[in-house]
């Protein structure tokens, strides 16, 4: 018998990958243009790679999952040489999600003390900006930039894959324009 | 003597509260109280939440063998009532965080740690009447001990290294082996059940949504029948078949999703690869028919917010064709890869004994022979018009996990394909009446029972609303999965659990 995966991976090789890398321009998504120009500011900045730590400060979850969208064989992240990393400490990019809890305060601000600088911290989602429909409890303290410096928001609720990579694409420009 | 007495008949000895639909809800004196805990002793009567208010506590009891719910609710004399947790035990972390957030005492229950309070917030116990001040620093927690020789600690978390929510972990372990798992969660606390008492009905409604955002037509659902039964609203019949394809589209998206995950904690990334392409599927194909991916705030009292054109019926069936024959060549792949199988099967086995005890469902409990879906009992529109099979296993291990997520996704494209056909035509929302009441809405999530109880004011305002995630009876069962494995099986474990961080600390 042949193996399923002997099955899957020859598909693949004849019809190549679900990538949307052919995707005809503009695309309705916008995603294989966007990919380019972050692929080539990405490289003229920060060299080959973007190293990016996810922190969720309270979120409901929903960004989290828009997060791994972007990971997917169809955005695929990653050919850019954009990564998501386990640790802080091998972070360029903490990518913070939720409106932050009084009971992650502190884990918040120590996992941006141990991501080392330069360092940019992108608040992400509808919560990240301001504790979106939690701000006002006495549980919240509010948005990122109520506990750490934030460098770029990425609205939405949850925000598309395509406005995560319009985001960090955004961050990019931020970061030139910072360091130069 | 009490033999056979039913649910209903043993509340009957309470006061039974007006007003209160579509389950009847009974006011327990202490006595009444003190019964029915040594009544839950032997009955066969499960809890399927328990909530609090400033001076009142609440319990949501099904009767198996009947198959009745109602509230039984008592009056707490000085802040104090007696605990349910000693006989079970599913419910001692929930009255933990009766105490923590309402300051009604649980009288006899050992543990008395707090659970969803670090000793962070401005006050101690912020929604009772007169709260505390806070303490001059955060608590530590005293984690329980496990003695023995070569015993070593690991601490995880609460940041973890995956894109995940937080919370810590703490093995104590043996070599490679876990003795003793213990959870330490309540950082995701968002005071959920503040924000909701004085909310009006919209800003509640999509606090709803956001308890737990992958179960979030769950809980949009959840929160609307509530509303609806309060209110005595009916909601026109296309707009429950409206609904029942949302959250069908949730269940298979998740499901697939979490099928992907579990193999690629196995290192098989392949697996992950290709439920993901799945799982894009379902999201897009719900952006193009209702405006959201994960179709938030979709669902609303009275019935849905926009309604399914025939073109995009028709796509959807389409996509479906394709995806079903996409999710049986995963399964078929799953299925003949022994490398893979050589990590699921036989690890982190939940015994059925533990299942029922807890009263967990969702797929943790039908991998462990527990069959209870809400979708069939009490059932509610449109699933009481639908035939659908509950995949049942008893191996109780990752592997059976996965299978029955395998299983429920294929029955939810039978499902969404039925749906499709038999929609019935008509409008999809009317207006919800302003009169006052208390309602219980009781649904299924992709991860189990999700319960929302509201009493709402004529002007729409919600006085008090609970929310209970099915993770509150699946987060101790993990705890005794891991037990005697290796901590390297341990994110297969949490994987093939995925429960709830957001929707349990609420």
């Amino acid at each position: 018998m042949i193996p399923p995966i002997a099955k899957m991976l020859a598909r693949h090789l004849l019809k190549g990958p679900h990538t949307m890398k052919d995707a005809p321009r503009p695309d309705p998504d916008g995603v294989a243009e966007l990919a380019e120009a972050l692929g080539r500011r990405a490289r003229a900045r920060l060299g080959r790679s973007l190293s990016i730590r996810e922190v969720d400060a309270g979120s409901c979850n929903g960004c989290e999952l828009e997060i791994h969208a972007v990971n997917h064989p169809i955005y695929d992240l990653e050919r850019f040489g954009i990564r998501f990393v386990a640790s802080p400490r091998h972070a360029d990019v903490l990518l913070v999600t939720g409106p932050v809890t009084r009971n992650m305060e502190e884990a918040l601000r120590r996992t941006v003390e141990a991501t080392p600088e330069p360092r940019w911290i992108v608040a992400m989602g509808d919560c990240g900006k301001d504790g979106g429909c939690f701000a006002g409890s006495y549980a919240v303290v509010g948005g990122v930039s109520d506990v750490v410096p934030v460098d770029l928001h990425i609205p939405g609720c949850p925000p598309s894959p395509r406005q995560i990579l319009a985001g960090l694409l955004a961050l990019l420009d931020a970061a030139d324009g910072r360091l130069g | 003597m009490m033999g056979d007495v039913t649910l209903l008949e043993f509340l009957s000895l309470g006061q039974r509260v007006e007003g209160h639909r579509p389950w009847p809800r009974f006011v327990l004196d202490l006595r009444g109280w003190r019964l029915l805990i040594d009544r839950l002793r032997v009955a066969e009567w499960s809890v399927m939440a328990q909530w609090a208010e400033r001076d009142h506590i609440h319990v949501a009891l099904r009767d198996e063998t009947s198959g009745d719910i109602a509230v039984a609710s008592h009056y707490c004399d000085d802040r104090r009532f007696p605990a349910l947790g000693n006989v079970r035990p599913g419910v001692i972390r929930i009255e933990r965080a009766i105490h923590d957030v309402w300051g009604l005492t649980p009288v006899g229950l050992e543990d008395r740690r707090p659970w969803l309070d670090h000793g962070r917030w401005p006050s101690r116990m912020p929604l009772a009447a007169q709260p505390m001040a806070p303490p001059s620093q955060p608590d530590g927690y005293s984690f329980l001990q496990a003695v023995g020789e070569g015993l070593h600690q690991i601490p995880v978390g609460p940041v973890h290294a995956g894109v995940i929510e937080p919370g810590h972990f703490r093995f104590h372990c043996q070599g490679e082996a876990v003795v003793r798992l213990e959870e330490r969660l309540g950082y995701q606390h968002k005071g959920i059940e503040g924000l909701l008492q004085g909310a009006p009905l919209d800003k509640a409604q999509r606090i709803a949504a956001r308890v737990s955002g992958d179960s979030t037509v769950a809980y949009s659902l959840a929160f609307a029948r509530a509303v609806e039964a309060a209110t005595g609203c009916e909601v026109p019949p296309r707009a429950h078949w409206v609904r029942g394809l949302m959250a069908e589209m949730e269940r298979v998206a998740n499901h697939v999703f979490d099928i992907g995950a579990v193999c690629n904690d196995a290192a098989f990334a392949v697996m992950l690869s290709h439920m993901g392409v799945l799982r894009e599927k379902i999201l897009r194909a719900n952006d193009a028919l209702f405006g959201h991916r994960l179709n938030m705030d979709r669902i609303v009292p009275g019935g849905v917010d926009r309604d399914l054109s025939e073109e995009g019926a028709e796509a959807l069936k389409h996509l479906l064709y394709g995806f079903g024959k996409m999710l049986a060549k995963g399964y078929k792949l799953y299925e003949n890869t022994p490398s893979l199988s050589d990590r699921t099967v036989s690890t982190g086995i939940v015994q059925t004994s533990l299942i029922h005890r807890f009263g967990a469902g969702g797929f943790v409990g039908r991998a462990s022979g527990r069959g209870q879906d809400t979708r069939e009992t009490p059932s509610y529109p449109p699933y009481d018009k639908l035939d659908m099979t509950v995949p049942v296993l008893t191996e109780g291990d990752v592997n059976a996990r996965v299978l029955v997520r395998f299983a429920e996704a294929k029955e939810s494209l039978h499902l969404i394909n039925r749906i499709l056909h038999e929609m019935p035509e008509g409008a999809f929302r009317v207006p919800v009446p302003e009169v006052a009441g208390e309602g219980l809405g009781v649904v299924e999530s992709f991860r189990g029972e999700v319960v929302v109880w509201l009493r709402i004011s004529a002007g729409h305002v919600v006085e008090r609303c609970h929310t209970h995630d099915p993770s509150w009876f699946q987060w101790p069962l993990l705890e005794a999965a891991i037990e005697g494995n290796i901590v390297a099986d341990f994110p297969l474990c949490n994987k093939s659990f995925n429960c709830s961080y957001s929707g349990h600390d609420l």
